[in-house]
């Protein structure tokens, strides 16, 4: 995103990573039972206008979802709080399709089609390359004796990735980090495979879920996830246009299940563990924020799809008060469970010796 | 005869006129579960899963009641959208799934789409679908589905003029049904059919009201065309059917004079209030407004109390020789001289406060 825009000559003020302060103030001033991530964007749009934004871009939808009125709550909220601001809501037209070019139009000034057209190669691009990355975590966590190593090589390539300005100079750098993390030594037992679903915010960003991905990894369980926002932009925004989907394989594996869309990631999540189940993994979590209207749908359902495939299924919400100890001591004994399951005893013991507990204080 | 069952809950408060005929057309016997009791909840609360809302865990204890009269089938809908391009709520869409897989010992369920969100093509289709089923010939079943439509109209002119969805159908089956039309206060009450039109749910919210001298004037009292034309003066259209409704006639009541109070009342989870209850709360700018959130252990108690001090207040308010003495939003207009405010401290105020 921030690629895009700046390529839109607009200066572009990317809010600072999500803290218990951004948490704080969307909960302060956000309706008390809407879902987490309304409560994270306002304090997310809050601290961007602290740091002089005046023009604010929201996506927007048109249902059943809730996530498709959130740009109309938050104008009100902030407007409230007397912030003088541009919103900008990207969201295919309800009627007339000029409405939309008007909206783009509004965003970029100064700019050619062309130029528009490479920034947002560029930003693809790079976005692929970091979940490229995010997958070899996935990979190597779990393998490797000192997970501390594979951490840092993460971050340190986000880093990088985030300074270079051209497709091979990106392509360069995740090859070179792939080969640093396959060169650290790994251990030779088995690793569980846990499949991650769920709502997709809660999903991808890992400051609201208590980077439960990572602390999985931490555990030995390779944890997969359902949703990568490629996919997501690529089957929502781009109408598959960008790349390869196996949106319909998952819709179709929701059967008999859930047999209707039901807005959100609903049927996904569904389809996907089924799709996990398939695939032999060990255990799914489903994870979402509180009173996800889809989540719950599917959440009733996946009983059916546990008691059916033999896969054990849990399922966490997360709200603002998530403990991340509370969430670990979950985990912690879901794995040890599967792995108990499995007849592999005491991976937790083994691994608890090394896991401090990242992040406990930052959630 | 077969006989089929249709739990009463969720849009039993707005269709069941409709339904009960078109299948009664169909040569078919309608059963339906008994008023929501404590129990109904139980049974409800038993199986669903502990995040969902409380009128879908109603609805799962009306089928479970229901089941144990051993229909030969059970009528749960699929609701996608009973207009164009606006849609009801994700947990409507799946409920035929989540009854299916929550439910135990689940007789055939029939779980015709509706989706009129873009045309009736899907509609129709199932439509011919269940008539085949049930062998009936097609035109027999556009028969039905057009007598079914005339007795639903006529429920609602019924409840049109004054009383619940609930009570109309009730009228409608034939049962008599005490309305007051008096009352000191006018009252504008808000909130989903299935949840203030079901007394057990609601705890008997509209009938408190009326017990405190109180006229109400709730959405089905308004003209649709006045509602849709409130509703449209805000800058997006809102895409739940109910929540638009909601908002408009809100509004509406906003700008009405002979409205004293209106009271929102949300279901505890659910997610169109949580975005329509905020708006609503902030456009409402003229007259005092009370936001009640209704879960499975609501004391009634604690109900009654806030029902008697909104009531109160409101007295108060209009029996002052300035209209402005209690401000509805803002501000209290008091100050602490003032010999009423000394008398009563603030605890009635604060109600009408969000």
């Amino acid at each position: 995103m921030k690629t895009l825009f700046s390529g839109l000559k607009q200066e572009v003020v990317v809010p600072p990573p999500i803290t218990k302060r951004t948490l704080e103030l969307g909960i302060k001033y956000s309706p008390e039972f809407a879902c987490l991530p309304l409560k994270v964007n306002v304090g997310n749009f809050i601290e961007a206008l602290e740091m002089g934004a005046d023009t604010i871009v929201m996506a927007g939808g048109w249902g059943p979802c809730r996530f498709g009125y959130y740009a109309q709550v938050e104008r009100e909220i902030l407007n409230e709080l007397g912030y003088s601001f541009r919103m900008v809501v990207l969201e295919a037209p309800d009627s007339r399709l000029s409405d939309l070019l008007k909206q783009i139009k509004a965003v970029g000034e100064r700019v050619s089609i062309r130029e528009a057209y490479r920034v947002l190669k560029l930003a693809w691009f790079k976005l692929i390359a970091i979940e490229e990355l995010e997958k070899a975590v996935e990979y190597y966590l779990p393998r490797a004796l000192n997970k501390d190593h594979v951490e840092k090589i993460f971050q340190r390539g986000l880093e990088e990735i985030d300074g270079a300005s051209q497709r091979r100079q990106v392509k360069e750098l995740v090859q070179k980090i792939k080969k640093d993390m396959q060169a650290l030594p790994c251990h030779q037992t088995e690793v569980l495979r846990i499949g991650l679903v769920g709502e997709i915010y809660t999903v991808l960003e890992p400051s609201t879920n208590c980077d439960a991905a990572r602390y999985m990894g931490r555990l030995n369980a390779e944890v997969i996830r359902s949703v990568y926002l490629s996919d997501w932009v690529n089957d929502h925004v781009l109408g598959g246009w960008a790349k390869k989907t196996n949106h319909r394989h998952i819709v179709n594996c929701a059967r008999p299940y859930l047999n209707h869309w039901v807005g959100g990631c609903g049927q996904e999540t569904v389809g996907s563990s089924v799709d996990f189940a398939r695939r032999n993994f060990d255990g799914l979590i489903q994870i979402g924020p509180l009173t996800c209207m889809p989540e719950i749908v599917a959440q009733s359902v996946l009983g059916r799809v546990s008691r059916e495939w033999e896969i054990p299924c849990m399922t966490i919400y997360f709200d603002e008060h998530s403990g991340a100890a509370g969430v670990y001591t979950r985990l912690e004994a879901f794995v040890d469970m599967l792995a108990r399951k499995k007849g592999q005893p005491g991976q937790v013991g083994a691994a608890g010796l090394q896991t401090s507990r990242p992040g406990v204080s930052t959630c | 005869m077969k006989r089929i069952g249709i739990p009463q809950g969720l849009f039993y408060y707005y269709y069941f006129p409709l339904w009960k005929t078109f299948f009664m057309d169909l040569g078919l016997e309608v059963i339906t579960s008994s008023n929501t009791t404590r129990q109904t909840m139980d049974r409800g609360i038993a199986v669903a899963v502990d995040e969902t809302c409380l009128p879908i865990k109603v609805y799962l204890g009306h089928i479970v009641e229901i089941i144990q009269h051993h229909p030969d089938y059970l009528f749960v809908p699929r609701l996608v959208s009973v207009e164009q391009r606006s849609y009801i709520c994700p947990k409507f869409m799946g409920l035929p799934d989540m009854v299916r897989a929550l439910v135990p010992d689940c007789p055939p369920l029939i779980d015709i789409t509706i989706d009129l969100s873009r045309n009736e093509r899907v509609f129709n289709r199932d439509l011919m679908r269940l008539g085949q089923f049930l062998g009936c010939s097609k035109r027999a079943v556009q028969r039905a589905l057009h007598h079914a439509e005339q007795e639903l109209r006529f429920c609602q002119t019924l409840a049109s003029q004054g009383g619940t969805m609930a009570e109309a159908i009730q009228v409608w089956e034939g049962q008599g049904v005490a309305t007051q039309e008096e009352g000191d206060l006018h009252i504008g009450v808000l909130g989903h059919g299935y949840a203030i039109y079901d007394a057990g749910l609601s705890m008997n919210l509209v009938n408190q009201f009326r017990q405190q001298g109180c006229r109400v004037l709730l959405a089905e009292g308004i003209e649709s065309q006045v509602i849709e034309e409130r509703a449209a003066s805000i800058p997006k259209r809102v895409f739940w059917t109910l929540g638009r409704r909601l908002l408009g006639s809100a509004l509406h009541m906003d700008q009405r004079s002979d409205i004293d109070g209106i009271v929102y009342t949300a279901c505890f989870g659910c997610g169109p209030d949580s975005i329509i209850g905020e708006i609503i709360q902030r456009y409402i700018k003229h007259k005092p407004f009370m936001f009640l959130t209704m879960d499975e252990h609501t004391g009634e108690a604690g109900l009654l109390t806030r029902l008697e001090a909104f009531c109160d207040m409101l007295r108060r308010r209009r029996n002052k020789d300035h209209e402005d003495n209690i401000s509805p939003y803002g501000q209290p207009a008091y100050s602490l001289e003032d010999p009423v405010f000394r008398l009563e401290t603030g605890g009635s105020c604060s109600t009408a406060h969000h």
